[in-house]
């Protein structure tokens, strides 16, 4: 290391040692590959230096070798937790490089969808932190609640993970009939289990004293180490892109984002559980708007043609084979779009240089920061609080080390 | 969002010091160079009509057989003021360093340190500049457009699982 990063002080017991003890990389506590690197008095945390890297996959190498649709499946193993909002966000910005503007039922369905990856990532998130805090009752509730949500996103598009929806220009297919009543049958239990959740852990002595006062962030640093999302806002921040620069019909919605005034664990949790009954807000109020018409764009140089001209004549089946080899041929041009991912703003930063593969593909992820800030939060805190804080983070492999 | 005279608002706090500005998609983009970028930057997040307080960004593109080789491009964003700039500074291959703002934005810290690693761009006065996606013994910087995509370096023998399974004694 280039700096000493700890000191001893005067408070420090003259004869006891400072002990390093190297946390991880694949430690049965953090759900994820990370190594704490940490300095210990007794328990007490002087300093932590994260390494990560572990799941380091070259994605935005391997994404320059490729055609932009083909893009769309290495973004849904990012953020792995919320697939959905990861192919919004790319495709997203390749159409504002294209300069295109998709039919308005696909608008609503990427919003609808985006709203409800948000929730199980927030599932996820809030299951595994409370099952890490000792609440392992809570963590199979939310369980069960994202399973259905999982039954929800298999039925639009044919798996639970590994979704690739969104194309450029569109998605790839409509909602099932049925969809509706489907997600209103998903919700009302969604609801009744965040209650028991609510009953089982907000007198809960236990769990409030894991998680309160502990892995304490001002505003201002919040801000200059690049946190956004629930992070930033339990830091009383009320910065949310879909207010700030909203994308897709946002505007129309009617939503809270709700803020935290202590900035510590416990905020952090409840910014999150309040934000799964605003995201339930979302897709109803988008389900009731939800127009009729195509799902993507009707234009041979972006979207595939059907099926029936491929094989019927000659222009259908050369703009598909058109399509397949060489990709959509996206225009010169740079751009930077940021859609609020569940962890923060999820950013893009495309540049094109005019053939059919990308020049440079750049995520912004969001837990990048949150880690980067991780050693800032825990110092002073003992070891135990590292997996309530690092919970908290909501720190996604795939999308932290890309 | 994207407030009108954002640029020009950026060259008359700083004259003289944007050599190239555009606006694109809604996204405003000024060049500066690289003996004028902490100067720019200071400006950018300290005076209240910009207000940068949030760095989002820091990346490169490497521009491979362009001259200059490399461009390095930061995306601010003010949370109060709800406005973003891109700001790109152009650094040749032979002298790739640019200066450190991670005194001005601590988020800056890793990302330099991730630039350094994928690109190979060296950034002065930088606390701690080591790897951090990829480990110490790697050799290069992945993301430059002249690493092959093919090339491995694996730090434990690579071995082949289905005709020699099971290492040997």
């Amino acid at each position: 290391m280039a700096e000493a990063t700890w000191q001893l002080t005067e408070e420090l017991d003259p004869t006891s040692e400072v002990m390093s003890l190297q946390m991880g990389p694949s430690h049965p506590a953090t759900h994820g590959t990370i190594k704490f690197n940490l300095k210990l008095d007794g328990e007490k945390i002087l300093n932590c230096d994260v390494e990560i890297g572990y799941l380091h996959r070259g994605f935005e190498k391997m994404c320059e070798q490729r055609t932009w649709n083909h893009v769309v499946p290495y973004t849904d193993r990012l953020n792995y937790a919320s697939p959905l909002i990861n192919n919004v966000a790319f495709a997203l910005a390749a159409e504002k490089l294209l300069e295109l503007q998709v039919p308005d039922r696909c608008q609503y369905i990427r919003m609808i969808m985006s709203e409800v990856s948000r929730i199980t990532d927030h599932l996820t998130c809030l299951g595994m932190s409370a099952t890490e805090a000792g609440a392992i009752s809570v963590g199979f509730y939310m369980l069960e609640a994202r399973e259905t949500l999982y039954d929800l996103v298999t039925a639009v598009t044919g798996a639970r993970l590994t979704v690739s929806y969104d194309r450029v220009g569109g998605v790839t297919q409509d909602l099932p009939e049925g969809f509706a009543d489907q997600v209103r049958r998903a919700f009302t239990a969604i609801r009744q289990i965040l209650a028991d959740c609510d009953k089982l852990l907000s007198k809960n002595r236990i769990f409030i004293e894991r998680m309160s006062g502990i892995g304490v962030m001002s505003k201002e640093d919040a801000i200059s180490y690049g946190v956004t999302g629930p992070l930033l806002r339990a830091s009383g921040v009320a910065y949310d892109v879909r207010k700030a620069q909203p994308y897709l019909f946002y505007d129309r919605m009617d939503f809270d984002v709700p803020t935290g005034t202590q900035g510590d664990n416990y905020d952090r949790f409840t910014v999150r559980f309040e934000e799964l009954r605003q995201s339930m807000r979302i897709i109803e109020q988008a389900l009731t708007q939800l127009p009729p018409g195509p799902v993507r764009v009707d234009d041979p140089h972006i979207t595939l043609p059907q099926k029936k001209d491929v094989y019927g004549n000659i222009e259908g089946l050369m703009n598909h084979f058109k399509l397949v080899i060489e990709g959509v041929k996206i225009p010169r041009g740079e751009v930077y779009l940021s859609v609020e991912g569940a962890n923060g703003e999820l950013g893009f930063y495309l540049v094109s240089d005019g053939s059919g593969r990308p020049y440079r593909v750049r995520v912004r992820p969001p837990c990048f920061f949150g880690m980067a800030a991780l050693g800032h939060m825990l110092k002073g805190y003992l070891i135990s609080d590292i997996i309530t804080t690092f919970g908290m983070i909501n720190m996604i492999g795939g999308e932290c080390d890309r | 969002m994207a407030e009108t005279g954002l640029i020009a608002k950026v060259e008359a706090a700083c004259p003289g010091k944007i050599t190239e500005s555009s606006s694109q998609h809604g996204n405003e983009t000024v060049v500066i160079n690289r003996d004028d970028a902490l100067d720019v930057l200071t400006t950018l997040k300290d005076d209240p009509q910009f207000a940068f307080n949030l760095l989002a960004d820091l990346t490169a593109v490497d521009f491979f057989g362009q001259e200059p080789r490399f461009e390095v491009v930061y995306h601010l964003q003010s949370v109060g003021l709800n406005h973003r700039l891109r700001v790109k500074i152009r650094v040749p291959e032979d002298e790739a360093t640019v200066p450190s703002v991670s005194s001005l934005w601590k988020s800056a810290n890793w990302l330099e340190r991730e630039v350094w690693d994928m690109f190979g761009i060296r950034f002065a006065d930088h606390p701690d500049l080591r790897r951090i996606l990829m480990y110490e013994e790697f050799r290069g910087h992945p993301l430059r457009k002249d690493y092959p995509v093919q090339r491995r370096q694996p730090l434990v023998e690579e071995r082949d699982p289905v005709n020699d399974p099971w290492p040997k004694r």
